[in-house]
């Protein structure tokens, strides 16, 4: 102890001890932050790869640059990868890094289970992509709609690897949530009441009860597959007189409480980013955290409109279509309050800013067309079309990686200590807005003039080729943007300027500690008596300064590593379609979960 | 922004909303949504109009508001911004006027959604319209016939299509017709289970003759994108001709076939090679599988192939219907069509493969 506490007071950097073991064990949430950022980034590389194949496919009708099974495994894998590796862990690397300091903790509630979530999710989105080695890659569309995902017709193991895939994951996202919660509910500064938290804390707070209800769900339709496929259950079976809406329902349930999961933590961040670069406060904070509750629990009662086209009848549609057009109303406060921020403001358009405004300018669009599919009637032409497509990717990446992009421009300096290149980040920014817009606004008019999703192939007397070649290079514009984005990353971790502890002038408790904060955040917790501490003079505590006492933080750990590792293999091993072999693999998850219970408390 | 900026952008957006005008035009998109030949699609066109242009204007005010606050509050180096936390009054406005544009649209949208649910007046005539993988059938019970992946229906009368499907979920979408419901796959019953409507409907008036494109728009499966099929609506007069050529089975006999159950003649060359392709059909197994009318075919699992040398295409919108690719398609289904189900037939001779294709184009 007395050598850790040597460490501790000897500097301020983050991760006095270095080397692969040390992330390998490391309970740290900075570093578990980074280490997530880095994973989801890879994917998001990935992800993007199979969008550009997807796009040479479309380029021309007819072609055969794909087969039609390569197609359908790369369109399934983009959806998934964007989805459950990239969009979710990417906002659980920011939660990670900066919620603890936004709130004045010294990590998350529960070091230990934080890093169990990120192995999960290391193994699992490996497990996942392995398939493709195998030309198994999960077929069916990212929403795998029984019966298609049945035994019967996808007798393959490429449903197999999707099922069992996304159940690991699902762990990870669960474990995650109920963290974050309790990090958030236990862990604030002395001051830091529930309406002075920062909304990007408040986002985590919301989006996290999503995860830790929604994500369930999710789990116990993909148990019901897994059932069917292995070990020959008739959830789904419709032979065996199994409804073929069971799957719709649950996947919904959880499908669209997804989507605020995804979108929430963009608010979140594009709601601390616009007060920043306007100087001003966010305006109405109260009704921003309101509607973001609200969009939170309206957003459990429109699953269906997914939906509409399943014949569910006039009741049913009608409900739903009233809930899915109410949700715009929060969304649309939402909205006018960052207008209402940045007016009469100062508005400097560093990076992170202009990503914002990309997202305001971009999400209102793929708001709209979200509004044109909640009327029922004229979403029967709409849905199964690229306007849906059109539609979610302006939401998904106008929404959330315009908000994902500002956040890493924005909190890159407190992570790293170095700010990333200006100059680079507005190429980055530029081919960003114009290549996805050149990619996603004509897919408007390819949905409407009679293009389906998930097609691999088109008709040439369509005429859609030339819809789709603006797509394909719209789609490559935006390719170069991430490359941009990748260099300028590069560079800038050994020569980007020195940022110092609050480059930005922010407002938020993170920038009063130095960057990158010292493994325990801050020397001493701060008190809080404002939303903007460090507009208005944070307390005259020594937040950057040596510790005065020894500080108590969590020893690392090994088994947080073998616990993912045995929770993988007890979930893959469901897949020799033996009872035993999953049953071996639980008592090994026991074995580790009882060494992690009795792990000694060396604390430091 | 220099002043040359804002006229350069502001001449490329109008260029491209009349280039998207032009190009939008529906006669060069075939199976565009923008040329309803329905009510149903005519209707469902008008209220997504009325929508579209009502968030257009939301959208309008939003992006006008962010470029003139982007513009006006831009870089001010030493102003001070006042600190305003929030205007209760402006927060009551912005929440009240979308409020207001949701109901217009939920107004409308529910006396549509129950209308789009509503029978028609009349009679109508039933479709069947059943998805396989990746094919579609269509059956019209009132007639008693049977065809696939090109659906004739008469203008002017009220049409019920009723979708299922034997296998995966499908998505019937003809956007000319209108909008598109799933075919789902039908339940097992339980013993004793009563029978209830277990299908989607469309309902429908076709107004003016023509063909129609339409294609499957839910995954289904590797040749999910070659699901496509062509709806010929024609005047009622040209609709009862097709379906008594359809119904007359005398037609797809050759001459020179001996009837069925008729003793077996002395083995003659057969009269033509029509007759000759007739027995290859009988004699390959192609009936265990397809249905023609008038003969001992009668298969369900593939296709029904009355009136196939009439229809636009081969294999549900692969290929163009020719003598070529019809004997291309018999030898090789699957390899011109990822995972087709028909089988292939690599042993049937050259002239054997002539002669079937002769037989079935004379089934027009």
């Amino acid at each position: 102890m007395a050598t850790a506490e040597a460490t501790i007071q000897s500097g301020t950097t983050a991760g006095s001890k270095t080397g692969l073991w040390s992330w390998i064990t490391t309970v740290d949430h900075k570093r578990i932050g980074i280490m997530y950022a880095v994973t989801a980034l890879v994917w998001f590389l990935v992800g993007g790869l199979e969008a550009l194949l997807i796009r040479i496919q479309l380029a021309k009708p007819e072609n055969d640059f794909l087969s039609a099974d390569v197609y359908n495994q790369i369109f399934t894998m983009h959806g998934t990868t964007m989805i459950f590796l990239v969009g979710m862990p990417i906002a659980v690397a920011l939660f990670n890094y900066i919620v603890p300091l936004q709130i004045g903790a010294r990590d998350v509630a529960f070091p230990r289970l934080n890093a169990l979530s990120y192995w999960i999710y290391l193994f699992g989105g490996i497990f996942m992509n392995v398939s493709f080695l195998l030309g198994a890659a999960p077929n069916m569309g990212w929403f795998g709609y029984t019966p298609l995902t049945t035994e019967m017709y996808s007798p393959g193991l490429n449903a197999d690897f999707w099922s069992v895939g996304l159940q690991i994951l699902g762990i990870a996202s669960i474990m995650g949530g109920v963290n974050f919660i309790t990090t958030i509910i236990n862990l604030r500064a002395p001051g830091m009441t529930l309406m002075r938290m920062p909304l990007f804390t408040w986002m985590a707070l919301v989006q996290s009860f999503l995860v830790i209800t929604a994500l369930p769900v999710f789990a116990v339709a993909l148990f019901f597959l897994s059932f069917d496929r292995f070990y020959g259950t008739t959830f789904y079976n419709t032979m065996a007189g199994g409804d073929p809406f069971l799957w719709q329902h649950l996947f919904w349930i959880f499908g669209h409480p997804e989507v605020y999961i995804l979108i929430l933590p963009a608010f979140g961040i594009i709601s601390d980013v616009l007060p920043s670069f306007t100087r001003k406060p966010l305006f109405g904070y109260n009704m921003v955290v309101y509607s973001g509750v609200l969009i939170g629990f309206i957003g459990w009662g429109v699953w269906a409109h997914h939906m509409f086209a399943t014949g569910m009848g006039p009741i049913a549609d009608s409900f739903f279509s009233i809930a899915t057009l109410i949700i715009a109303i929060p969304t649309g406060v939402k909205i006018f309050n960052w207008l209402a921020t940045m007016w009469g403001g100062t508005i400097r358009f560093n990076t992170p800013m202009l990503f914002c405004i990309a997202l305001v300018a971009m999400f209102t669009i793929g708001g709209i067309s979200g509004v044109h599919h909640g009327s029922p009637p004229a979403d029967l032409h709409q849905t199964d079309t690229y306007y849906v497509v059109a539609h979610f990717h302006y939401v998904l990446f106008g929404g959330l990686i315009m908000g994902l992009f500002a956040g890493f421009y924005y909190w890159f300096p407190k992570v790293t200590g170095r700010m990333l290149d200006e100059k680079l980040g507005k190429w980055n920014f530029w081919l960003f807005v114009i290549g996805s817009n050149m990619t996603f606004f004509p897919m408007h008019f390819a949905g409407l003039l009679g293009m389906p999703r998930r097609i691999f192939t088109y008709a040439e007397e369509l005429n859609l080729a030339t819809i789709n070649q603006i797509i394909t290079v719209g789609g490559f514009l935006t390719g170069v943007g991430v490359l941009v984005f990748a260099w300028n990353v590069i560079r800038s971790l050994k020569k980007g300027e020195i940022a110092g502890n609050n480059p930005w002038g922010s407002h938020t408790l993170e920038w009063a500690t130095t960057s990158p904060p010292p493994e325990y955040n801050f020397a001493e917790l701060p008190e809080i008596r404002t939303r903007e501490p460090l507009w208005d003079g944070i307390s005259s505590v020594d937040v950057t300064g040596p510790p005065k006492a020894p500080i108590h933080m969590p020893s690392p750990s090994f088994w947080p590593i073998l616990t993912a590792a045995s929770i993988n293999l007890a979930l893959i091993l469901m897949m020799t379609e033996k009872w035993w072999p999953p049953v071996l693999g639980v008592a090994l998850v026991l074995l580790c979960v009882i060494n992690w219970a009795y792990e000694p408390a060396s604390e430091h | 922004m220099s002043s040359e900026w804002r006229k350069a952008l502001r001449t490329l957006a109008l260029a491209a909303l009349a280039a998207v005008w032009v190009g939008c035009a529906p006669e060069n998109y075939p199976q565009s949504i923008f040329d309803p030949v329905t009510d149903f699609g005519a209707e469902i066109n008008g209220l997504f109009a009325w929508i579209f242009w009502l968030t257009m204007l939301v959208l309008v005010i939003v992006e006008c508001a962010l470029v003139y606050i982007l513009i006006r509050y831009r870089n001010r180096p030493g102003a001070e911004p006042r600190k305003i936390y929030g205007n209760n009054l402006a927060e009551i406005g912005w929440t009240l006027g979308p409020a207001i544009i949701v109901v217009l649209i939920i107004v409308p949208t529910v006396r549509t959604i129950f209308s789009t649910y509503e029978p028609p007046e009349g009679e109508p005539l039933v479709v069947e319209a059943i998805g396989h993988q990746w094919w579609w059938e269509f059956r019209y019970p009132e007639l008693g016939l049977t065809t696939a992946n090109q659906l004739h229906l008469p203008v002017g009368r009220p049409v019920e299509v009723r979708l299922t499907s034997v296998d995966v979920i499908h998505n019937f979408w003809v956007p000319q017709l209108g909008g598109k419901r799933y075919n789902m796959p039908q339940p097992a019953k339980a013993p004793g289970e009563a029978e209830g409507k277990k299908y989607n409907v469309l309902y429908f008036t076709v107004e003016r003759p023509g063909e129609y494109y339409g294609q499957c728009a839910e995954f289904c499966g590797t040749s999910h994108a070659i699901m496509r099929m062509m709806v010929v609506a024609q005047q009622q007069a040209d609709f009862d001709a097709w379906v008594a050529k359809m119904k007359d089975g005398s037609r797809n006999v050759p001459a020179g076939v001996p009837a069925p159950g008729a003793q077996p003649v002395a083995q003659t060359q057969p009269a033509s090679l029509e007759a000759e392709g007739y027995q290859v059909f009988m004699r390959a197994g192609c009936a265990a599988c397809h249905a023609i009318n008038g003969t001992p075919a009668m298969g369900v699992l593939g296709p029904n192939l009355t009136g196939i040398g009439s229809r636009w295409s081969i294999g549900a919108g692969l290929m163009d219907n020719t003598p070529e690719n019809m004997a291309r398609w018999i030898r090789n289904a699957p390899g011109l069509k990822p995972d087709a189900k028909m089988l292939t037939f690599p042993n049937l001779s050259d002239a054997e493969v002539e002669a079937l294709v002769a037989y079935l184009y004379s089934l027009d």
